[in-house]
């Protein structure tokens, strides 16, 4: 079965993250930079069903050159192949370009069996390029997986919904992110650091992918954030050592503020 | 006035919250119209009136319900061309956001997630407000191309009852192949606890590691308050209680009126599904944990002893 996992790279969440004042945009030059957290997940499923069969994993991102990061990452750790898609004029771009630019790179890689992501990136969050990538390729998506199994013709995931736990069956290709419940990701070998040192990775820009800069971009994007503003901190709160008397002063709080 | 669709969020006809959350929205952007998905629609009619909506467009077709988010989606970009309303509003859940990212591919607009509130910029035009960086930033954004599709947070507008007319118009929908592609195996329900749903609950109480996995002292606080419980990843992944209800950035991210942190240290993971909360309390033995920086009140102390003195001064007060 081949497999193309999407990766992001993105500010450390540790990280004092903030937007470029200028255009409004996640600020990523200033900020140290990693794989998101939640894509080594991807990379760990891909990595395991491929091991338990056949086939290979192709690691594809789409961001500035420092992604490469991200994408060395996923070598080391055991994908065999990486593309970067790389281009000025994807700068700012929204979920829906984003999803349109993965797309592209996904048809001209060839349609795999089995696309693999994240739940969402850890900067944006919103969790929809999956969905939307599934909608521009034409394939089923099931998303937020936390259990991932592989039969012939199809697969089968065990989602943990608010009201139910459902097995969702869907037949190849298809998408299927998955959560951070769904396996332990691997930390790379010495071996697996020395390997991805050798492992190709294609570099494209948008016209490798018939794209044009008027569909992509900031200037080109869905939507715009208008303005951004820092949460501003909190007062500071009382704070009571427990002497015996900190759950009632807990309670006389609670009734101050009419909670009780 | 341009029609704004509100897809229903419900169970069997039973409307969560949200919905009359989103049909008091509408009205700040147009005539609320409701679409209306699945069975029970007897049951979820008077909620829609009551709420204001004018129009229902109601479908009911075994493929809506049997097949997962394409179906929904499908329906509303026919309605979004046939009617061309203002904007369309959906619950921002998990499975709305995916209805939400198909209907914007397919219709070719603009979406944001997420959102807690959402206003009409005066000129027929949407402006809404999000936090970013685990809470750290509020975000004000607009939809510059197309219908804007806009996923609503619960709890992001307080319910404003409005009649409406409520009139039904059936809608035909046949769903596609690829509406086909993936479908409900199986379906195990969860242990209903009877407590409030953790993103809609006005309180939530949450439990981490200082809890040592015994949730029994967070429970008892939390119904004494009729609280949702909630648990940090460490909890969850220990075991100790289910992912459905951890709070934090893989998790639920949750702003209700009053959030208590029990035997939770704070970190980013953590902050990123709490710190918009109104007003947050915290009891740890650390003095130094950082959810203290967090906090309106806090004690500095064993959780075992402190929540059940809590409790009972709670109970004692209901008197």
């Amino acid at each position: 079965m081949n497999i193309v996992v999407c990766v992001k790279y993105v500010p450390d969440a540790q990280a004092d993250r903030t937007f470029n004042a200028s255009d409004n945009t996640t600020d990523r030059a200033n900020v140290d930079g990693l794989l998101s957290e939640l894509d080594e997940y991807a990379v760990e499923e891909a990595l395991k069903i491929v091991e338990a069969g056949e086939g290979e994993v192709t690691v594809v991102t789409v961001g500035p050159d420092q992604a490469s990061d991200a994408i060395k990452k996923a070598l080391q750790m055991g994908a065999d192949k990486g593309v970067h898609v790389n281009d000025d004029a994807i700068h700012g771009s929204d979920a829906i370009a984003t999803s349109l630019v993965l797309a592209e790179a996904i048809k001209k890689i060839g349609m795999p069996d089995l696309v693999v992501t994240g739940m969402a990136s850890t900067d944006g969050t919103m969790g929809v390029v999956p969905t939307m990538l599934a909608e521009r390729l034409g394939v089923p998506a099931v998303t937020f997986a936390s259990e991932l199994t592989v039969s012939g013709s199809g697969v089968s995931v065990r989602r943990d919904g608010d009201a139910a736990s459902v097995t969702i069956e869907a037949s190849v290709p298809c998408l299927v992110s998955v959560t951070d419940q769904i396996n332990e990701p691997r930390y790379p070998s010495f071996k697996g650091i020395m390997a991805a040192k050798k492992k190709p990775v294609e570099q494209w820009t948008l016209a490798d992918l018939g794209l044009d800069a008027s569909q992509v971009g900031l200037a080109n994007a869905w939507t715009a954030v208008q303005s951004f503003e820092a949460r501003p901190p909190r007062a500071v709160g009382t704070i009571v050592k427990d002497e015996g008397d900190g759950g009632a002063k807990l309670a006389g709080f609670l009734s101050e503020r009419k909670f009780i | 006035m341009a029609e704004v669709l509100v897809l229903v969020d419900h169970v069997d006809g039973t409307c969560r919250k949200t919905t009359s959350e989103l049909l008091t929205i509408a009205r700040r952007l147009g005539e609320p119209s409701a679409v209306f998905v699945g069975a029970g629609y007897d049951t979820a009619a008077p909620t829609l009136a009551a709420f204001g909506a004018e129009k229902v467009y109601r479908a009911d077709s075994d493929a809506l319900t049997a097949y997962l988010v394409v179906p929904q989606a499908e329906l509303l970009a026919q309605l979004v061309e046939r009617v061309q309303p203002a904007a369309v509003l959906i619950a921002s859940s998990a499975e709305g956001k995916e209805v939400a990212a198909r209907l914007a591919v397919k219709v070719g607009s603009g979406l944001i997630t997420d959102a807690v509130d959402v206003q009409s910029d005066g000129n027929g035009g949407v402006v809404t407000t999000q936090t970013a960086f685990a809470g750290g930033y509020t975000v004000r954004a607009t939809v510059t191309k197309g219908v804007p599709v806009i996923a609503v947070k619960p709890n992001s507008a307080p319910p404003e009852q409005v009649s409406g007319a409520a009139a039904v118009e059936a809608v035909d929908y046949t769903p596609s192949a690829l509406a086909q592609g993936a479908r409900i195996a199986a379906s195990t329900p969860r242990a209903r606890t009877g407590r409030p749903e953790l993103t809609e609950a006005a309180i939530v109480v949450s439990g981490g590691r200082g809890t040592g996995g015994d949730f029994s002292k967070v429970e008892a606080f939390a119904d004494s308050l009729g609280a949702a419980v909630g648990a940090s990843r460490a909890a969850v992944d220990a075991g100790w209680y289910p992912h459905t209800s951890q709070v934090g950035q893989t998790g639920k991210q949750v702003s209700p009126q009053l959030y208590v942190a029990c035997g939770i240290s704070g970190a980013i993971q953590h902050r990123a599904g709490m710190q918009t909360s109104k007003t947050i309390v915290a009891i740890n033995k650390d003095d130094e944990a950082p959810i203290f920086e967090l906090v309106d009140f806090g004690v500095v102390g064993d959780l075992f002893a402190v929540l059940p003195a809590a409790t009972d001064a709670v109970q004692a007060s209901k008197g």
